[in-house]
């Protein structure tokens, strides 16, 4: 008892943006996981994140990073995995380590699917997410090229994704888990835009799951502070 | 019953080869000509995930009940990592721990794997396309993507020179995925690419490519691979 209440006494630490998918991501994780934290903005509209005193936590620049006592960590899906494996026993089951029917198995399954989130579904949501919100709160026009694309490439994507959702409810099985977390924010902002009527609105199952994992009261806390705002100067 | 490997002459199965050999975990290797279309045979299709977007595709079959055939794709796919990162923790007390040997030390070889991944892979593997295989398939090499992804790589390499200044390995003091799954891809480039001076001019980089490279399990797929793959 001792112990748990002296790591209770230095709470967790999130630098990062509200509106960042990459942040969003972990602190949908935190809440799942019922996790006090406190939460440092970084202002990335004076550049915050590559200058010195941020680069010394993050040397490529980057957000989120977290800080729990005397570590620290950047890259968003290595800090989920962290809190996910840390505290495995309380909150979300987000590894499916408590599944009763082969738990070995539906750990291994979270990893793959958390391998494609990362390599073939962020590619082509990210780019499309980044034309229409970021660029042109840049003051630039979106690129469609790009966006149709990428939409073309992430329609392919889903399409293994319907298959998939049509033998399980959630990607690594029949409960949700760190896997279908890390796809949460940047869908969220994609159904913000004229994509998502086609890529995720013709795939009924897509659709089923989206909603589901939108709806969770995790993901919902998360949300309100994902806007892309632009700082007046 | 060994675990099979498909297609070992191409950079991600040799992540999971480097990592099956320092767990001690035995395998087999089956050739997969992707220029000849081997993997769009039918026995190859049958498969839970089906991304059949290019060409590049290592089928895994793990050994027990449970079949989880993964697939990469355009050697970016990095369903290596997620099989690597399954032997390495479901093997844990056996061979090398590849893990770290806390929760925050996993934390760290995690977060490095993922800088690999995103920072570090992507140029790497574009200097890969370029140099190693368009003249393979007879495309022109595009002089202007080259000098870009020298230049972000470089980039990347300085962040990992100054990490490398304060520990002797990415994650920390001990050898780990993280490390390990850099090995295909700088092979390639100290090799084929013909941009060892990448590594070399950056002393710690260096020092670093020097030990993970001289481990026994890389030598040893290096030692196959002159061998054609033959009698592992």
């Amino acid at each position: 008892m001792a112990a748990q209440e002296a790591e209770a006494a230095v709470p967790l630490k999130l630098h990062g943006a509200a509106m960042s998918a990459c942040t969003a991501r972990v602190l949908t994780c935190l809440h799942e996981k019922g996790l006090d934290f406190e939460f440092v903005p970084v202002d990335l509209f004076s550049g915050e994140h590559k200058l010195p005193p941020f680069l010394s936590i993050s040397p490529f620049g980057l957000i989120p990073v977290l800080q729990d006592g005397d570590l620290t960590l950047f890259e968003s899906r290595a800090i989920t995995a962290y809190i996910a494996e840390k505290y495995k026993d309380t909150g979300s089951d987000l590894l499916l380590t408590r599944h009763e029917a082969g738990p070995a198995a539906a750990a291994a399954a979270v990893k793959v699917w958390t391998e494609v989130e990362s390599q073939h579904f962020n590619p082509a949501i990210a780019p499309i997410v980044y034309q229409y919100f970021v660029a042109s709160m840049q003051g630039g026009s979106p690129d469609q090229a790009a966006i149709d694309g990428h939409a073309e490439k992430l329609g392919k994507v889903l399409d293994v994704y319907e298959a998939r959702l049509e033998k399980s409810k959630y990607l690594a099985g029949d409960s949700y888990s760190l896997a279908d977390l890390h796809h949460v924010p940047y869908t969220y902002y994609l159904m913000k835009t004229p994509v998502a009527a086609s890529v995720v609105g013709g795939r009924p199952r897509v659709k089923a799951w989206w909603e589901d994992i939108s709806g969770r009261p995790a993901f919902l806390k998360v949300a309100q502070g994902m806007e892309f705002v632009a700082k007046e100067k | 019953m060994a675990v099979k490997v498909y297609g070992p002459a191409y950079a991600s199965p040799k992540r999971v080869i480097a990592c099956l050999i320092e767990k001690g975990i035995d395998f087999e290797t089956i050739p997969i000509d992707l220029l000849k279309g081997e993997h769009k045979a039918p026995d190859f299709l049958q498969l839970q995930v089906r991304i059949l977007i290019s060409s590049s595709l290592l089928c895994f079959q793990l050994t027990f009940s449970t079949y989880v055939r993964l697939i990469k794709v355009d050697d970016k796919s990095t369903e290596s990592r997620a099989i690597m990162r399954y032997y390495a923790a479901k093997y844990k007390l056996q061979g090398t721990d590849l893990l770290g040997g806390t929760v925050e030390e996993t934390g760290l070889v995690d977060q490095w794997l993922e800088v690999e991944a995103h920072n570090f892979n992507p140029h790497i593997y574009s200097l890969t396309i370029q140099i190693m295989f368009y003249p393979a398939v007879g495309t022109p090499t595009d002089e202007k993507a080259v000098a870009e992804s020298e230049a972000k790589l470089g980039k990347v390499l300085d962040v990992y020179e100054q990490r490398l200044s304060e520990s002797k390995y990415l994650a920390g003091d001990f050898f780990s995925l993280a490390d390990l799954s850099h090995l295909p891809f700088t092979q390639y480039l100290v090799g084929p690419i013909g941009k060892e001076y990448m590594i070399r001019s950056r002393k710690h980089v260096s020092a670093w490519w020097d030990d993970i490279s001289g481990r026994d399990s890389w030598k040893r797929v290096l030692e196959l691979e002159s061998k054609g793959w033959a009698g592992n």
